[in-house]
């Protein structure tokens, strides 16, 4: 681990590494939907940095680009929101979404 | 699935708390389905890692000698850090390693299973893949049944028992929680990291089925919440619970603090050359009793994190066994209810009684100051500093001065982190009727 500024030190595998070891079966539904025009007016942004997946992405004009697929369906990102219809959050069908491993 | 046929109990959520009700239900005969939105139960679930299954004593006596544990926790180490110090208080016990044991690390897919399997063989019938997407309700507003996302899955039953963990979507249906606050709420990340059993048995000082559970105060960047480390039998569970405002509020991302985290001095020889398996993630009810819901509706009761029962405090958490208590006596309130043929909030009043008079809701009383003294900002970002400065200067030998004696060590580092008498006075006080 080197080259770590102001002694953070950062994973050492990339956050697509470590998200690949996870298992998602993905349906074609988007189960979380972000409405980016609420987005825009955001000055606190608590989605982008907490969600564990990282799915919360700023984009160059101001707003948040989303994607579902790779999801824990954990529930960080509707209970830190404050602006009220952002975040349409529901569960993924049936049978779908992160699976965690048995051995 | 049956169409339009009314069961006598539904249970929504195959973890550890609807494994338990639909269990009790089954024997004493009557219908339960058992929903599970994952694939199997347990591919949703995600902990730190230790169960404490004394409770299964009474629904499945001898459990230890099928339950697909990992290791037995024969050693557990309560750990302080600050940026290059570590204090470690170290437990170890024998007794912890034989029958009828304490805790045991296990994977969830693999526990969750083997419990829903065991409330199955008693007669549940569990349909997975098969989320539940709402309350249905008659014309009084009694609940009397679920819809699904299956075609033509509404599912009618004379009870609902609500087990569908933290985010309770029918708990909070059913108006049975106030306002939602994410600052009762932390989020767990953790990774699953490989390695040899013989290097971890090495490292951890344990052998055979023996194994650790180290929960760290301090190792979190900075955001409120608290670490773990725990040992399975060829991999380590490495991870951190935050503070969800805070965690908001600041600039590192979960994974990156899991990185400093298995980067201090003091974790990283315990952590480092082994192969991440999984990472993964999930939300903790962290406020116990201060943010539990109404228990019982008509025709419906909530267990489990569903109903807020996980004791944490940021290093300490017991949520299975809180689960899996919960959701049995949630299954023998419903059973009684179903008994007398009534199911109103006032027939299912046995379950209230029965958490108020068991260690459920007897320790959430006892320990009801924990999670808000534990996850506050002097334990969080101010003791760590001033009880590892006090140890360092006990233990170091500073030739030619004299030794220092440990009230005026104690003094100064506690003014040097910036502690009020008046406030470490309050905060031991706090700690003692907490925990004493
Ligand atoms: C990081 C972390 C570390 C932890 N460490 C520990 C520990 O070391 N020891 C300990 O004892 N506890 C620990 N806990 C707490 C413990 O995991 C929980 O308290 C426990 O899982 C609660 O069990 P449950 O059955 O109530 O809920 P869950 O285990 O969450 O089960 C809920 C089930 O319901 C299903 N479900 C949800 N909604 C629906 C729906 N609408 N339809 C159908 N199915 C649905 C889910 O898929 C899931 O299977 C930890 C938790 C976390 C997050
Ligand atoms: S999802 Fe919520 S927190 Fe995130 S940017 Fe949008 S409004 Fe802000
Ligand atoms: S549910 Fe969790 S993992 Fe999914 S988008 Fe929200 S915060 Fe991210």
């Amino acid at each position: 681990m080197s080259g770590a500024p102001t002694g953070e030190r950062w994973p050492e595998l990339s956050f697509e590494d470590l998200i690949a070891t996870t298992r998602f079966d993905i349906h074609e539904r988007a189960h979380i939907t972000v409405d980016d025009a609420i987005c825009a007016d955001c000055s606190t942004r608590e989605c982008v940095v907490a969600c564990p997946a990282n799915l919360f992405v700023p984009t160059s004009d101001g707003g948040i680009l989303f994607n579902y697929e790779q999801c824990f369906e954990c529930g960080t990102c509707y209970l830190l929101c404050n602006k009220e219809g952002a975040i349409t959050w529901t569960y993924p069908e049936g049978g779908h979404g992160v699976v965690f491993k048995r051995t | 699935m049956p169409e339009q046929t009314t069961v006598d109990a539904i249970v929504v959520g195959a973890g550890p708390a609807g494994s338990a009700a639909a269990t009790v239900l089954a024997r004493h005969g009557y219908s339960v389905i058992l929903l599970e939105r994952g694939s199997f139960p347990g591919s949703k679930n995600m902990y730190g890692g230790v169960v404490y299954p004394r409770i299964l004593d009474q629904l499945h006596p001898e459990w230890w000698l099928e339950a697909p544990i990992q290791r037995w926790v024969t050693r557990r180490s309560t750990m302080v850090l600050t940026d290059t110090q570590a204090v470690t208080v170290d437990f170890r016990s024998t007794d912890w390693g034989a029958p009828p044991y304490n805790g045991a690390t296990a994977y969830r897919p693999d526990w969750d299973h083997w419990l829903a399997g065991k409330a199955e063989a008693d007669g549940a019938l569990l349909v997975c893949s098969t989320t539940a997407t709402g309350l249905l309700r008659d014309g009084s507003g009694r609940v009397v049944g679920v819809t699904t996302d299956r075609p033509d899955g509404d599912l009618h039953a004379r009870v609902v028992i609500a087990c569908d963990g933290v985010n309770s979507f029918l708990a909070k249906e059913a108006g049975l929680y106030g306002e939602v606050d994410a600052a009762n709420y932390t989020l767990g990340v953790k990774e699953t990291i490989a390695l040899p059993k013989d290097v971890i048995d090495e490292r951890f000082a344990v052998r055979g089925r023996d194994g650790v559970d180290i929960e760290i105060l301090g190792g979190t960047s900075g955001v409120n919440g608290g670490g773990f480390i725990y040992t399975n039998l060829d991999t380590l569970s490495v991870g951190v619970v935050l503070k969800l405002p805070k965690l908001g509020a600041q600039k590192l991302r979960p994974e990156q603090i899991i990185a400093n985290l298995k980067a201090h001095p003091a974790i990283a020889p315990l952590v480092e050359g082994g192969e991440i398996k999984e990472y993964s993630a999930h939300v903790i009810p962290e406020a116990g009793l201060s943010m539990m819901p109404t228990m019982t509706a008509d025709g419906m009761l909530v267990a489990g994190d569903a109903a807020a029962m996980c004791l944490a405090a940021g290093i300490w958490l017991e949520g299975v066994n809180f689960a899996m208590a919960s959701g049995m006596y949630a299954g023998e309130a419903a059973a009684e209810a179903l008994e007398a043929g009534d199911t109103s909030a006032g027939g299912l009043a046995g379950y209230e009684r029965r958490l108020n008079d068991t260690f459920v809701l007897r320790d959430h009383r006892k320990l009801h100051r924990a999670p808000a003294l534990v996850l506050s900002d002097r334990v969080q970002h101010r003791y760590p500093a001033m009880i590892a400065n006090t140890v360092e200067r006990m233990f170091r030998v500073d030739n030619p001065s004299p030794k220092p004696g440990l009230r005026r060590i104690l003094n100064e580092e506690r003014k040097r982190a910036g502690v009020r008498i008046r406030d470490l006075a309050k905060d031991t006080l706090d700690g003692l009727r907490t925990f004493g």
